[in-house]
């Protein structure tokens, strides 16, 4: 394998193990804080013990998503020098506006949620967590809008000087809709993965017929967060395939393996088996307007197929070509105005020509065939992309039914009545993190072989280190990860096993020692 | 506001930044790595580590916002340090994600086997990131090996061992006895008992310490060839490196101090901070407070030596990276500004709000009354 692949693969694995603890850290953190705001306002201990026994959980989550997140802040830098270089001007100011204002704030108030239990009153440590809570929150905003820069490219220009991409219109950035798309999505993918998460272990302890009032009040919480988290997920689901349907044209014709453009409004495939060889999907079945509705939102706006996006590449190639022509006018005369202004009026296709850096380094004398094979190397690997996409919406309409059930059986006051719907919810548990992973396989694969859709090729973005440094991080990280993996899963599991009682001090304890706590 | 200026600003913030990670960072990290010296027992384990528990975690984000604000103000430095020290880095990534993890996890289990690793872990992790930053710092004067081509991609040829040079492990060895200082005041000022005896006994020998490898590695710098930019690309010009000429060989890095006299009182007074710093330790958080000037006076020795440059190149000096030629563009520079002064008075004020609030010793009391919460 070459450093590309040595590095994707790096990023691929950091980033959706980074991604197993964020998702529950996102949701936990909000039922915390809800549980807690009906402590504060019942006065029920119940509530206060309830707050505190997930609050164990949360935090042994926590920690590991802070120390995989550590890696990837870091990773862009070590593995990606030339896309840091390239886009940092853009890219790096909503990283760092995350460190001051999101992980700040989540980090310092998670220091009070476990440790001032006692040294507060209980609306200062309710405001604690709700704190905690906005900070995890604000860092999945402001990564997003780094993440939902790369796919929708907005407020930024190149700059011939310094050979990069650089800021002209930040509040673009900022309210780019892609990122505002993806941040409701992920967010309330994240709410659905803490509410499975309450409700499923709380089902293992109603299936156990122990800790019975704890686990149905954790029960009724997590099933009307839950139901609404899971409808927001689909319905904004729903928006992220508008918006990628606006400005990812490949990944919208890969996502549904249409090879060719359909007449509006286009069918949507429910199954089949897509081949990336014959340019072709077998045993389809479709639903028809029903792409068309969701990718355009009309009955008449065509959605293209990927061999005509390959051949529109050929054209952006061909015009990026000689934008890039134009920038080495530019290096050779520096204070000529001509190239320059021949430089702009090709730049928005510069991207499409870099794709022919993977054949040759003086892109400016690419043959024919090369160009074909640059414009064929847009399309992204079709089948996986197809049933990823699939399995995430298959699950997406599954936790719906299942909050659904729950919130009804909560309502009616029966969750220990039914086994066949507690073994479900405990059988759901990992559904949630399988859905998210093939979310992001699908955001982030789907958008091969661009790094930044449309101005800077995957390949490109890499850095110039030895290859066998980066195997030798790549396996350290995959040892090092796995080990912490199974240590975290089996203290989650002894905690859940222990239940509340045990976990949880109780006064007794601190009395039987002769102090007060 | 001029772009130079800006540049400046932003120089001095990264500064800050790096100064924050060394004072807030440092001490959590010096804890780790005296760990298993200062406590014997599991009990005073669990007292020293309680004694940053609420608080590490604060702490550990002034390094990802070192990390972040680099990122968005100097991406040229970014790229290039981190990609290039990339081994050095896994090995801080390594010892940063064992931390965290350490903390949390510890005392979650009775098995002495597991809590004897982890301690051992906490101490490791907290050994190597101070040790690998100053190994780094130390290469900067020496000049890394690296170039850019017209497309301004970098091209290096930076191996582990050639970083391991004899100043930049001196630089590792400054490094690592200040946080151990730090750390030990620290403890000295948190804890109580034999936890408190023991930090309060090594903290004049980490100051010793580090005044002697800090003076040989000042008298050693004043000794060896420096960078200087020989034609200057405009101070407000686009930041491609690549339009300057640098010299490597005399004057020196002293060449700063030598035109502006009043830069010694930095170095001296980190000695003098230090060296008081151990001489108070009866009087814990003054001697703490003093021992935290020691992380922030040694960058600025070190930054104003270096200054205008962040990373000068030993392969192809045209390329070094410096102050003039590095940053983002203007507009990037002003709106982190903007951010950094809407958002860093709060924080500061929120993290002052926690210390106050977890203020107080912590005690093998109160570590045994709440053995089932506290780390
Ligand atoms: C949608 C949410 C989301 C996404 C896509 C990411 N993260 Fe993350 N990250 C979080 C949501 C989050 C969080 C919920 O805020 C975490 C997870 C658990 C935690 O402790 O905080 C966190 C922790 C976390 C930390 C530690 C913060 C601390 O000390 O408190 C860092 C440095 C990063 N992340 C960096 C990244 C980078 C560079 C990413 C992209 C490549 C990334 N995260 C993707
Ligand atoms: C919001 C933060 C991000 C998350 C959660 C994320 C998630 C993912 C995931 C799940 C994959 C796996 C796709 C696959 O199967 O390969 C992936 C791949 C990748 N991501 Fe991202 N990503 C994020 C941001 C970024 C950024 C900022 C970069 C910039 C360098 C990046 C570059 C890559 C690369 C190069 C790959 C490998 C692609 C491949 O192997 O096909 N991602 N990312
Ligand atoms: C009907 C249900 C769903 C629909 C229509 C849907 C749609 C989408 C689409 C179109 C994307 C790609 C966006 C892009 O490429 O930029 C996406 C990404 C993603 N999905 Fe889903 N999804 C659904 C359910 C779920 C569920 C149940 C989860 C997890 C619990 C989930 C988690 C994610 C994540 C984490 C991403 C990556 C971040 C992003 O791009 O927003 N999705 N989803």
């Amino acid at each position: 394998m070459d450093i590309v692949e040595l590095s994707r693969l790096q990023f691929a694995i950091t980033a959706l193990y980074h991604f197993i603890f964020v998702p529950l850290t996102l949701g936990l953190s909000v039922l915390l804080g809800i549980m807690e705001t009906v402590y504060v306002m019942t006065g029920k201990t119940i509530w206060r013990d309830m707050v505190k026994f997930w609050g164990v959980l949360f935090g042994i989550n926590f920690a590991m998503g802070v120390a995989t997140g550590v890696t990837m802040e870091f990773q862009f830098g070590t593995n990606w020098a030339y896309y840091s270089h390239y886009v940092g001007d853009v890219f790096g100011a909503p990283l760092a506006i995350e460190g001051l204002m999101a992980f700040f704030l989540e980090a310092t108030f998670v220091g009070l949620f476990f440790f001032a239990w006692d040294r507060l009153t209980t609306h200062q440590h309710l405001i604690a967590t709700w704190l905690l809570a906005l900070g995890t929150n604000f860092s999945a905003l402001w990564i997003l809008i780094a993440n939902g820069w790369m796919q929708y490219p907005v407020g930024a220009h190149f700059n011939a000087d310094t050979m990069r991409m650089e800021v002209s219109d930040f509040m673009a950035v900022l309210f780019n809709p892609v990122a505002q798309a993806k941040f409701v999505h992920t967010v309330s993918a994240g709410y659905v993965t803490g509410s499975v998460f309450v409700l499923a272990v709380s089902a293992y302890f109603l299936l156990r017929g122990r800790h019975v009032e704890f686990a149905k009040r954790s029960m009724t919480v997590a099933a009307s967060f839950g139901l609404a988290s899971a409808l927001s997920v689909v319905v904004l689901g729903d928006e992220s395939g508008y918006t990628a349907g606006v400005n990812q044209k490949m990944k919208i014709a890969a996502i549904e393996a249409m090879w060719d453009t359909e007449p509006a409004p286009a069918s949507f495939t429910l199954f089949g088996l897509p081949d990336l060889a014959d340019h072709t999907t077998r045993y389809e079945i479709k639903v028809p307007w029903m792409l068309g509705l969701i990718a355009t939102r009309s009955t008449d706006t065509p959605v293209p197929g990927i061999n005509q996006l390959v051949s529109l590449a050929q054209t952006q190639i061909r015009d990026g070509i000689l934008a890039y022509k134009a920038l080495l006018a530019i290096r050779a005369t520096s204070h000529d105005a001509a190239p320059r202004t021949l430089l702009q009026a090709h730049v928005a296709n510069l991207g499409y020509a870099l794709l022919l850096k993977q054949f040759r380094p003086d892109i400016e004398n690419a043959t024919d065939r090369e160009i074909a094979a640059a414009a064929a190397s847009t399309i992204p690997n079709v089948p996986v992309l197809f049933w990823s996409f699939r399995l995430m919406v298959g699950l997406g309409f599954w936790f719906v039914a299942l909050f659904a059930a729950a919130f009804w059986y909560s309502a009616m006051l029966e969750l220990d009545r039914h086994r066949w719907f507690l073994k479900a919810a405990f059988l759901t548990l990992p559904l949630p993190w399988i859905a998210a992973e093939l979310g992001w396989i699908v955001a982030e694969y789907g958008r091969q072989p661009w790094v930044i859709e449309g101005v800077l090729p995957t390949a490109l973005g890499v850095s110039t280190t030895a290859a066998g440094n980066v195997l030798f991080s790549l396996i350290g990280f995959a040892v090092f990860y796995s080990a912490l993996l199974a240590a975290d899963l089996y203290l989650l599991i002894k905690y859940i096993r222990l239940g509340p009682d045990d976990v949880l001090p109780r006064p007794a304890d601190a009395f039987q020692r002769g102090v007060t706590p | 506001m001029s772009y130079e200026i800006l540049r400046i600003i932003w120089w001095l913030l990264l500064g800050v930044l790096l100064g924050g990670f060394a004072i807030a960072d440092g001490f959590d990290l010096g804890t780790a790595a005296l760990l298993t010296f200062v406590g014997r027992s599991d009990v005073e384990r669990r007292v020293a580590i309680n004694s940053v528990g609420p608080v590490w975690e604060g702490n550990q984000v002034w390094f990802i916002l070192g990390g972040g604000a680099i990122f968005a103000a100097w991406p040229a430095l970014y790229a290039a340090s981190f990609s290039g020290f990339y081994l050095a880095m896994f090995l801080v990534l390594a010892a940063l994600i064992v931390r965290p993890v350490g903390f949390k996890f510890r005392s979650k289990l009775e098995d002495p086997r597991w809590r004897g690793w982890w301690d051992w872990a906490l101490c490791i992790g907290g050994i190597v990131p101070p040790l690998v930053f100053g190994v780094a710092f130390g290469n900067l004067f020496e000049g890394v090996p690296f170039g850019f081509d017209a497309d301004l991609r970098m091209q290096s040829d930076i191996s582990l061992w050639s970083l391991l040079n004899p100043f930049a492990l001196l630089c590792g060895l400054v490094s690592l006895a200040m946080i151990l200082m730090h750390g030990a005041a620290w403890l000295n000022y948190k804890t109580r008992g034999p936890v408190q005896d023991r930090a309060r006994f090594i903290l004049p020998y980490a100051a010793t310490a580090y005044g002697l490898v800090f003076s040989v590695a000042g008298v050693w710098l004043s000794r060896m060839d420096g960078y200087s930019m020989t034609s200057l690309a405009a101070p407000d010009g686009p930041s491609n490196p690549l339009g300057k000429t640098v010299l490597h060989g005399a004057p020196g890095w002293l060449g700063n101090y030598e035109n502006h006299a009043l830069l010694w009182l930095l170095p001296l007074g980190a000695l003098l901070m230090a060296v008081m710093a151990s001489l108070v330790r009866k009087r814990a958080g003054t001697s703490f407070l003093l021992s935290a000037c020691v992380p922030a006076l040694t960058i600025a020795t070190a930054g104003a030596a270096l200054f205008p440059f962040l990373l000068p190149s030993s392969s192809q000096p045209g390329a070094s990276l410096t102050v003039w030629d590095a940053s983002s563009s203007k507009l990037t520079l002003e709106i982190m500004l903007g951010a950094v002064i809407l958002f860093l008075p709060i924080v500061l004020a929120y993290t002052a709000f926690v210390y106050r609030v977890m203020r107080g010793p912590v005690t093998r009391q109160q570590i045994e009354s709440d053995i089932k919460t506290s780390y």
